[in-house]
Parts: structure tokens; sequence; C-alpha cells
């Protein structure tokens, strides 16, 4: 009977479409090792094209990298779900106290964070620290407000509400964003605080940095915080702020080296640095490094040492790609003393990077 | 002893005479044990679920208690969680999903059941049983790109200009917000609740309708005195049911609802909601204090829709209706 | 009251509750209408057989999501069918006195648990105890999913056989097991199918359970061990991000996802039509 025989053929059709599922997902299309590492959104899009370019330098290994937030990278990484982390925001004391072994901070470029806006007519507007802190801690609401006009004479501001995004994930650039504003605001120090995670007082939560210039860019009226790079490929503004020095600096990457400059003589021996709100007249108040979560031990030989060859390529070669996505290189006295670290990294006790 | 089966309800398993050779007594054996292997698994299962989940969110509870539960603060940088504003957001998203799926879900099941024509009824059924296979996923990206802009552009202008005076029209028109997530949730739910209606409401003797007919109802007069009221407990129950889906729905909520821990008496205000929460800040709770806070919410979450579906099989079954899944 | 205002009443309910079927049915012809304007151009053969680009980059596709759908997909149905089938089986033929009827009220609980908590479930029980995200624990979650529905399937299908197919069985002198195997279940077969069909068409779609176990996975699967892409995550991900480009691939994504959700619901449809389809 026609229907009795299309069942079982159809039965059979099922199984071997299960057992063909299975077995094609159970072997790996490559022979290629697979590191898989989690973290910032801050520095994805770099990331993304150094893991892409480093197949062409090494095809035996791919770098799987999922954009979760540093809360995520610090997270996984912990729990060693991942074989690396990312996160723009230093873990704590109490955060490297948790992990099971030795974490490195590997700083790898510097970004610079932006409060980026979407107003009709897109003026071109600049803000001073004050006005960010109120803005963020809903003491401004409207876009006409005098504080804001008189820092911007002769823009033509629309009478209407300020949409106020923030992250709604654990966020790395959340943490150098109310780094910055806990340096410049007595008052957000004590109500907010700093974290990768805070309780914001207003505004809408966006997940990641692309969650956050997706939501600024189709809200007219809305301002939010993203690394510059978001801004920029998406043509939304990177408006000026006022550095420490009193000067209005344009997010750039001179203005991010600028704001490293200091830091860089006074490098920490973790790297765990901030770099907001620095003295210099050139220098961007609201820049930072971004590191990857290492283990000082790697549990796994082959992985860990394409761990340390990729480390080494990308703070070397890789660092020739960071002006076309507009990050900043890394200083190079930086780089002497990162070499240093990577070379403690270690299989055994045994270091995995041979002397060069 | 063999006994003729019945309807579906009513249908016992055979009773068989013991077989006589003693080489089918070992397969059946064999078989009885893996069909009860099986069985267990499930049990298995269920409870290591809810053991897991109350051993994980154990630090959460011990370290608020209560508080947990009426708190507004969600404060990662103090550790310090409420719950409440989870709650409040769960609760008037789906309860305005509600509000917006009931009449139209029981209106349509009525349709479907009493009124429609007989050539209408099985497209519109396939129709709506597509809509139920529409991934969360899904409904979220058309909410975000043309049902949050419509909202911002036109409707929430709109509400604002007319019915601002209530608070519950106020507020900026971010376009996504409660009012997002509530119609999403109801265009998600009203499938199912129409399929259940329609189960219950066909459940209704015959007797029922044609004694109404007989003492010269119209047609609406029997659906609503002899149907609706016979089939009430029935009705609550899909509404029930409605319930518990829109409770659970994560991802379509997420893409929506503006994500903001905050209680607010505006529809246009964004919120969040406990699984939309948890689906954001899961992978990154970086205390085990937030981790463990992230997971009594899932608790709540779970316990809170476990009720609700129950009570809603309850009232179903008590009808004579059936909880299918939505399947054809 | 008078029979006019009856009969008008009659006739405004009757089309009152005809708008709202008509209603009802609106987003959906809606949100079809739009994946397949917004969808259909982007899907290319492109976007069937390539890996996605470096972020900002056009271009590129989703074929590691939709291979890795299917995977989870097969592995979930690996794991679950068996033990879906066989506890229905246990459900509708068992003589045991209140076992039967625990299992039947866990499972509709579990039917009832949002997907995100059994995310949680098996991150905490698959990935935490492995160290990794992978494919298995995402296949471990759906399959979760999936018990209950093929399950309750499986029990009512198995209870609708008529006695008298198993009595003429049984009366052959075949064992009780191969009355099971070679007699019930084949011809409860089309409805059970069925219920793997919906059970798959649930799953296919889910994107919370998958967030924290498989991961996701710019490049191709490398084993059931490691992380893997899967189409809900990836058009999650595109959806909430800024580059047009990716929106334009999450409604690909999309639209190839409805497609074949679609099409296992009208595969079970089909073939369950005619002989045995007065089982249910």
């Amino acid at each position: 009977m026609n229907g009795f025989k299309s069942l079982r053929m159809l039965t059979t059709v099922i199984f071997a479409a299960l057992l063909l599922s299975v077995g094609y997902g159970s072997r790996p299309v490559s022979a290629q090792m697979l590191m898989n590492g989690a973290g910032a959104t801050f520095p994805y899009p770099i990331y993304s094209k150094w893991f892409d370019e480093y197949t062409k330098v090494d095809p035996s290994v791919r770098f799987n990298y999922q954009s979760i937030g540093s809360g995520g990278g610090i997270r996984q990484i912990t729990e060693r779900t991942v074989d690396f982390g990312a996160s723009d925001g230093p873990m704590t004391d109490d955060q490297l106290k948790k992990a099971p072994g030795d974490l490195l901070h590997i700083p790898t470029v510097l970004g610079a964070v932006v409060a980026t806006y979407n107003l009709p007519g897109d003026p071109k507007l600049r803000f001073t620290p004050d006005v960010l802190a109120d803005i963020f801690l809903g003491k401004i609401t409207k876009w006409n407000d005098s504080r804001i006009a008189s820092v911007n004479p002769g823009a033509s501001l629309p009478d209407t509400p300020i949409i106020v995004v923030h992250r709604s994930d654990g966020s790395g650039t959340t943490y150098i964003w109310v780094d910055y504003l806990s340096k410049v605001s007595k008052e957000w120090e004590q109500k907010v605080g700093r974290g990768t995670s805070v309780n914001w007082p207003v505004g809408l939560g966006g997940k990641g940095n692309e969650g956050v210039s997706g939501q600024v860019k189709s809200m007219p009226g809305a301002i939010g915080y993203v690394e510059l790079a978001y801004a920029i490929k998406n043509n939304l503004p990177a408006p000026m702020v006022r550095n420490h020095a009193g000067k209005f600096v344009q997010p750039s990457i001179q203005s991010t080296t600028a704001a490293a400059a200091g830091a860089a003589k006074n490098m920490p021996s973790d790297f765990r640095v901030s770099l907001t709100n620095p003295p210099g007249d050139d220098a961007y108040p609201i820049a930072s490094f971004t590191w990857l979560l290492v283990y000082k031990d790697q549990a796994d030989a082959a992985k860990g040492r394409a761990m340390v060859k990729f480390l080494w390529w990308a703070i070397h070669d890789g660092q020739k790609y960071t002006s076309d996505l507009l990050y900043a290189p890394l200083p190079s006295q930086v780089v002497k003393e990162i070499e240093g670290k990577i070379r403690q990294i270690t299989y055994q006790g045994k270091p995995l990077l041979a002397a060069r | 002893m063999v006994r003729e089966g019945g309807t579906a309800e009513g249908l016992s398993p055979p009773q068989f005479a013991r077989p006589t050779s003693t080489k089918g007594r070992w397969g059946d054996r064999l078989f009885r044990l893996l069909i009860r292997a099986a069985a267990l698994a499930l049990l298995v299962i269920v409870v290591g679920l809810v053991i897991v989940m109350i051993r994980a969110a154990l630090p959460s509870i011990q370290a608020f208690g209560w508080r947990f539960l009426v708190t507004s603060r969600w404060d990662p940088v103090a550790e310090v969680f409420g719950a409440l504003p989870l709650i409040y957001g769960t609760l008037v998203s789906s309860l305005l999903a509600l509000l917006i799926a009931v009449p139209l879900g029981i209106g349509a099941a009525v349709y479907l059941s009493e009124v429609a024509p007989p050539w209408i009824s099985p497209p519109i059924s396939f129709l709506i049983e597509l809509l139920a296979a529409v991934p969360s996923v899904v409904y979220g990206l058309w909410g975000i790109f043309v049902l949050a802009p419509w909202l911002r552009t036109q409707v929430q202008p709109a509400l604002g200009a007319t019915l601002g005076f209530l608070p519950l029209f106020q507020g900026p028109p971010y376009g996504v917000g409660m009012l997002a997530a509530g119609l999403i949730l109801a265009i998600m739910v009203v499938p199912f609740i129409i399929a259940v209606s329609r189960e219950v409401l066909l459940a209704v003797p015959n007797e029922q309708r044609e004694a109404a007919l007989a003492l010269g109802a119209t047609r609406w007069e029997t659906t609503r005195l002899a149907v609706l009221r016979y089939a009430r407990s029935g009705l609550t129950g899909a509404v029930l049911l409605g319930l518990g889906r829109a409770l659970g729905e994560t991802m379509a909520v997420t893409m929506v609802i503006g994500n903001r821990p905050e209680i607010s008496a505006s529809l246009f205000a964004p919120g969040y909601t406990m699984a939309s929460m948890i689906a954001n800040e899961f992978a990154e709770a970086t205390s085990d204090l937030y981790l463990s806070a992230l997971i009594e919410v899932g608790l709540l979450l779970f316990v809170v829709t476990v009720v609700v579906n129950a009570l809603a099989r309850l009232l179903v079954w008590s009808v004579g209706g059936t909880v299918k899944e939505v399947r054809e | 009251m008078k029979a006019r205002a009856r009969r008008i009443v009659n006739m405004t309910m009757g089309w009152l509750t005809a708008l709202s079927a008509m209603v009802v049915v609106l987003p959906l012809i809606l949100i079809l209408v739009f994946l397949v304007y917004q969808g259909a151009s982007t899907v290319n053969l492109d976007f069937f057989t390539r890996l996605p680009k470096p972020v900002g980059e056009p271009g590129g596709g989703m074929a590691n999501a939709i291979v890795g759908t299917l995977i989870l997909v097969g592995l979930a149905s690996c794991l679950g069918l068996p033990l879906g089938i066989l506890g229905g089986v246990y459900l509708a033929e068992s003589r045991d006195r209140r076992l039967p009827w625990v299992i039947r009220f866990l499972a509709d609980v579990l039917n009832g648990v949002p997907s995100i908590v059994i995310g949680i479930f098996a991150y905490t029980i698959v990935v935490l105890p492995m160290r990794r995200f992978s494919a298995l624990a995402g296949g471990f979650a759906l399959a979760v999913i999936m018990l209950p529905i093929v399950l309750r399937t499986t029990e009512e299908l198995v209870r609708l056989v008529p006695a008298s197919l198993r009595e003429a069985a049984l009366a052959l002198g075949i064992p009780e097991w191969k009355v099971m195997l070679r007699v019930v279940l084949p011809t409860a077969r089309a409805g059970i199918i069925t219920g793997v069909m919906v059970a798959v068409a649930r799953i296919a779609g889910e994107t919370a359970p998958l967030l924290f176990t498989a991961f996701g996975n710019r490049f191709w699967h490398q084993g059931l061990l490691q992380p893997i892409a899967a189409l809900p995550l990836q058009i999650f991900a595109y959806a909430i991000a800024p580059y047009e480009d990716w929106h334009r691939q999450a409604w690909a994504g999309a639209l190839v996802l409805i497609v074949m959700i679609f099409l296992s619901s009208f595969i079970a449809r089909i073939v369950t039509k005619g002989r045995y389809s007065g089982l249910r």
C-alpha cells in the first residue's frame, strides 16, 4: 500500500539522516587544532581580523573567539571552559585569587571609548567630563539642556529627551567608561562606582559593543559609549572630550597613543593599568589597553605552544592591522616588556617559547 | 482473559496470558527492564534538574533569603541582588500579552469551532499552527527591525499624544520596551490558546448545543450559554497554558524589552524579565554570588511555570479536553 | 430582548469572532512576507557554502551554522528519541501501579520548563565537568527539551493501536516484546514520526539553551567535543549588531531556518495522511 511504503521509506531516511549527522559531526572537518576563546567585544573587530589572518600564518590551528563581553571572558577562563579569555577591564585581586592558576594579562592593542550619539542633522558635538557624568547619572535629560549648549555654541540641539544606552552584559568597555566617570565625578564614584557590571541610574541595556551601537544607530536621541571602531564603522559620531589638561581632544589613534605615553614609562609588571584621564595635552581621556588572559602554566603542550606563538605574532606582526581598524598599536617599550612576559609562560615548568 | 480496547483515555493494557515458552520470557523481561529504565531516566533528569538548581542557588538563597523577592536593587558591584524588577517585568509583559491574546484567541477558537463554514476551518487552523512553529529568535528579529521602529515612530507618539495623561503611556518613545515585549508575547502565545481552546470547545457534548438551539437560542446565545459556560474551566486552563508559555519566553523578549531591571508604571519604559536577564548575564556573572543569584532567578522561574502549567492542565482535563501538543 | 436585537447581536458576534481569527493570522503573514522580502535576496550560493567573514567585512555566509544546526538536531535525536519512544511504550504498557503516573506528571513538568532553565542545567552538568563548551552539551540540552514531546506522543499512539492486533499476534505465540517491536510500533509509526517531526521543528529553532552550551563557532565544527555554530545563535548575534550586512544575513538565516522547520512539519503531515491517520 502506497502510504505504508512511503512511511517505511521515511523511517529509513530519518534513521540514516540521524546517523549521518552525528557521524559527520563527530569527525573534525579539518585536521586543525581548535583554540577557543571568549570575552571582550571591545577588540572583537581586530581580534576577528587577526584570527582570520593567522590561519594563513599557521594553518595548523584555528582560533574560535566568541565576543560575549569581558565579564564572560573573565568567568569562562576562570572556569577553564575556554583556552584564553579577553577583557578590557583588568581582573581584580579577588578575581585573580579565584582562578585555579596564575592568570596573565597580555596587552594586545590600545583602544578608545567614545560617547557616540544619534541626532538628526548630525551636529558635531563635544563634551566635558561633568556633562557626560550627569547625562549618565540622569541629571541632564534633554538634548537642549543649557550645559550641553554652553559647550557647543552654535550647535542646533533639539528639545528631545536623551536616551541613554549602556551595556546589559558584563563589559570591559563599561569598566573603562565608569572608571573614567569615577575619576571625573565624585557623585558617580559614590553612587555607582566601578565594575564590569554596575547599577545604572538610567538607560537601556544593549548586549555587547554591537548591541549598544546597534541601539544608538536605530534610535534618534540616543547616546551610548562604544569602542571607537564600532562608532566609525557604523557612521556614528566620535565626539571630542575635554581632557585632564583642559583641551578638547578628538578620539583617534594618535590621541590614544598619547594617552598611553605616560603609563608606558611606569608599567606595572602585571600590565594591569588604567589609562583614563591621563595628563598630557594630546591625550584622549577615555582610552585603555585590552588584554588577553592566559594561564602562566599551560595545561596542554600543543595548545600552549600555539598560544605563545600567536601572542608573539600578535604583539609584533599583528600590530600592522591596528590602524585600519582604528586601534592604536602598543608602544614599543611595552612590547619589549610583554615579550618578557610571554617567555614566562610554561608547560610543566618549562618555558614554551624558545629563546629568540 | 482479554478485554476489548475502548477510547484513548480509558484504554488499559490488555491482560496477557502468561507466555508458555521460556525463550519468550527472557526477552520479555529484558524488554520490560529496558522500558522501565527509559522511564526512570526521565525521572532522574527532572529530579536532577531540580537538585542541581537548588544546590547552585543555595548561596544566594542563604545570603538574601526572602528579601530576594522584594528588593529592587540589582547591583553586581555591591553584590546586592533583588529580583523584584525581574518578577515585575515578567508578570507585566505576560499579563499584557494575555490581555491581547485571550480575547483574540478565544474569539478565534469560537469562530473555528462554532461559526466557521467547514471549508474555512482547515486552512486557518493550518496558518495558526505555522505561527506556533516560528522560533522565538525569528520573532525577535522581526520585533527589532519591524515592530520596534513602528512603535517608536507611529504608535507610541500617537498614544502619548492622546492618552499621555495616563502614567501607562508616559515617557520617551524608545520603541523597545514593555509594550513591544507584550505585543510580541501576545503573538507568540495566541496559537496555543487557540489550539487548546478549540479542543476544549470541541469536547463540549453536542447535547448542550442542541438543547439550547431547541429552546430557540441564536448561534451566539448557544455558544455563550451552552458551550462557553460549560467549557469555562477548560478555557481558563487554556489561558493559563498561554501564561505558562509567556512566562518562560526568552529570546524574543530579550531582543525587544530594553534590558533594564527597573520598575516603571509606563508601558513605554524598558524592563527586564527573569528569562532574559539569565540569557544576557549568565555567561558573564563574574562572582560566585552573582551566578548563584542568577540561578536563583532561574529556580524562581521554574517554580512559577511548573505551578501555572500544572494548574492549567488540571483545569483543561476537568472539562474533558486534552492538552495535545500543537502539531497539526 | 427583542428578536431583532438578538439577531443583530448574533451577527455582530459572528463577525467579531471571524475578525479575531483574521487578526490572529495577520502577524504570521506579515512576518513571512518580511522574511521573504528581506531574506530572499541575500540567500545565494555563498550563503550556503561560505563561512562568516571577519567583523565589519561584508560577504561570507552561514554554512557552518546551517550544518551545525543539523548536527545538533541529529545528536539530540540520537539521545532523546530512544529514551522518549521506549519511555512512551512504558507509559502505555506498564502494569506498575504508581510509577507511570509519576512519570507522566514529570514529563508534563519538563514540557513546561523554560528552555533557558534547561540550558542552565546542561551548563552545570555537561559544560562544567567537561571544562569546555561543546556540541555534546548543546545536543544534550536539546534532547531534554524534546524528550517529553516524544514520550507523550508515543504513549498516546501506542494506546491507540487496537487490542485486536495485539491479541492476534499473541495468539500466534509471539512473545510480548516481539509483538511490541514488530506489530504495535510499526502500526503506530505514522503518529510517532509526526511527534518526532514536531519535536525536531521545535528544537531546531531553540536559541536560549545553546547560548551557554554549544557556544557558537566561527569556523566549521571540530568534532562533538568542541563548540559548534548553530543557525538560531548566529541569527541572534547578527540581529543585535549594528552592521547592515549582518542584518541582511540574519534575515536570510531566519528564512532558511523557517523553511527547514516548515519542511519537517510538512513531511510529517504528508506521509501520515492515509491509512494510519485514523489513529489520531
